[in-house]
């Protein structure tokens, strides 16, 4: 191996992330399936880091999913997104923190684009003019917000009340890191690690005490394809990709899975369930699924909060066998109480795959 | 007719996606849509360089172009640095402005998904909402969900949102004032435009079928032919 060339194509994946004063633009998807991961995620960035994140009601969709169904045309995805870059100017903000991965390919899209075709910028601009009397300036650096807890990943070590090891044995939890298509896939140069080796939530895995694991689908799509979930008719293509990576993944013993995508966890925690109730074939150890988790939420659970304070009370694979391993400490009756305890009964449980 | 080609050569992502295909079918290999459908993005880009426009509208008007999932698994591994799930993003922009999308049935899914998208955001400024994410839709999301679904207020106030309420937050409403904005944005570039023209081809060809319209958007929703899979 060349190492001095090795240490040039690894420094075009090297990102620069300042450390502090973000404006945060939020997930259409997260917020209707992970609510819990993005009040955990400015929590920790502003409460425990002590960080300057800015947000405004006012922001809206990117469109970026009405835009892959191919819903609206490319033109309008652009004004929505120009339209959020002023709000951003107009807050004194520079610093773009979307925490959506396909608002963030859908930015750094729209960026890459405007930069190789200026008139069409120019024209982006007019139209947002016209539509909303407003200006914008682009913003000097675009994280996602996965980017922003792998830059503070050793800050949020140093905070740990667990480790990402079985306190049975003492060994490292063995963790499927799973990267959504439109991080780095499209521009390689804006993930941290590109995309062949991205290492921004193998970074995290790695500081937290876990051991990640490489298996051959590694780097399959979880299955969204956007319209191939969103029309019934097509959601067979969306259960297959997830199914194709389980039974890949699946000699490695994964004890926990982590993405940074909003879909994602969302599809391979739901289609386990799926998997299960059609095949009777589950993926983790006695009849459990693999628990399949946010970035937040692992930093969550790392940082000692309760893990129905995290949301995993909204996940259909139990998530119990991963906190036993942690030794998290959580009340199984408080799983599905509303605030101030009220009950709120609970789930009807899954018979082919072991819930509580 | 217009020359097709130079139709797709005016789209961004055409001018992005589509440089000189040497055909090693590498975008093929690593497609998450190629191991489901019948489907080739190798082929899709080799047609659409013989600029031969009898063949490009047969493509349009074809189910093919409807399979992609547009993860752009394609743009990474090119070595020839084309992106096939651009220029089947092209390709469907131009088979909707042109009609042809009525001439498949996962082109007709146009209507359901235009209904469902464009309406989130035009009513609640989100792509997806508690609102139109009904369990009965959505089976998979799992008793869970319907759980949650149950108690969705509640659920979601124990998570930290703050759903359809004033200020920042999760879920939160919102402004009144910022939904006129994207109406706005979606008149001057052709969004509501690009919504009237679905709608009118999608009854056009509702007709043209038999069928009541709020059957055919089912139908394009729910049915699915068993021709489209891969053996």
């Amino acid at each position: 191996m060349i190492l001095e060339g090795k240490q040039r194509i690894w420094s075009e994946y090297q990102k620069d992330i300042p450390d502090d004063h973000w404006y945060y633009v939020r997930s259409c998807i997260r917020q209707n399936f992970f609510p819990a991961s993005e009040r955990m995620f400015t929590h920790i960035v502003k409460d425990v880091l002590g960080k300057d994140l800015y947000e405004t009601p006012h922001h809206t969709t990117c469109g970026g999913i009405a835009y892959h169904c191919d819903t609206i045309p490319q033109e309008t995805a652009m004004t929505i997104v120009a339209r959020q870059f002023a709000l951003m100017t107009e807050a004194g903000y520079e610093n773009y923190c979307p925490s959506c991965i396909t608002s963030f390919g859908n930015y750094a899209e729209i960026l890459e684009t405007w930069r190789e075709y200026p008139e069409l910028e120019a024209r982006i601009r007019e139209d947002l003019w016209k539509a909303c009397r407003r200006e914008f300036k682009k913003p000097r650096y675009l994280a996602h917000s996965s980017d922003l807890i792998f830059h503070w990943r050793g800050e949020i070590a140093r905070l740990a009340k667990k480790r990402l090891m079985d306190v049975r044995t003492g060994q490292p939890l063995r963790i499927v890191e799973h990267i959504g298509c439109h991080y780095a896939k499209m521009f390689p140069s804006k993930g941290v690690g590109g995309a062949e080796y991205p290492y921004v939530l193998a970074g995290m895995v790695e500081s937290w005490g876990g051991q990640v694991i490489d298996y051959p689908e590694r780097r399959h799509c979880c299955g969204y394809g956007f319209r191939q979930y969103h029309v019934k008719a097509n959601r067979g293509y969306s259960l297959s990709n997830t199914y194709k990576k389980f039974e890949s993944m699946e000699p490695y013993h994964p004890d926990a899975i982590v993405t940074n995508c909003p879909g994602c966890p969302y599809f391979l925690d739901r289609w386990q369930y799926v998997i299960a109730s059609q095949t009777g074939k589950t993926y983790g150890e006695n009849g459990h699924g693999i628990p399949v988790l946010t970035y937040e939420e692992l930093a969550g659970l790392v940082l000692g909060y309760d893990p129905w304070d995290l949301g995993l009370q909204l996940h259909q694979v139990a998530v119990e066998p991963l906190l036993d391993k942690m030794g998290v400490e959580y009340d199984p009756k408080a799983k599905y109480l509303g605030l101030n305890k009220e009950d709120l009964m609970r789930p009807e449980l899954p018979t082919q795959i072991k819930c509580y | 007719m217009k020359n097709l080609f130079e139709e797709l050569c005016k789209d961004y992502r055409f001018k992005e996606g589509f440089h000189n295909c040497i055909n090693c079918g590498t975008c093929t290999a690593v497609c998450p849509a190629a191991e489901f459908y019948r489907y080739d993005p190798r082929r899709i880009v080799d047609t659409v360089q013989t600029r031969d426009d009898a063949q490009i509208e047969a493509l349009l008007k074809s189910e093919t172009i409807w399979y992609c999932g547009e993860c752009m698994s394609c743009v990474t591994r090119c070595p020839r640095k084309n992106g096939p799930g651009l220029v089947v993003m092209a390709l469907r922009e131009l088979s909707i402005r042109l009609g042809y999308f009525t001439e498949s049935e996962k082109g007709r899914q146009m209507l359901p998904l235009t209904r469902i998208m464009t309406g989130n955001i035009l009513k609640y400024g989100y792509c997806i909402h508690p609102e139109t994410f009904r369990f009965e839709d959505h089976l998979e999301a799992g008793p869970v969900w319907k759980w949650h679904m149950d108690h969705l207020e509640k659920s979601l106030e124990r998570q930290g949102a703050n759903y359809m309420g004033d200020g920042p937050g999760v879920l939160r409403k919102i402004p009144d004032k910022s939904i006129a904005e994207l109406k706005s944005i979606f008149d001057v570039t052709g969004g509501t435009e690009r919504i009237e023209h679905v709608e009118e081809c999608s009854r056009r060809k509702a007709d043209e079928m038999g069928m009541e319209y709020d059957e055919y958007e089912r139908y394009a929703f729910e049915h699915c032919s068993e021709t489209h899979f891969n053996e």
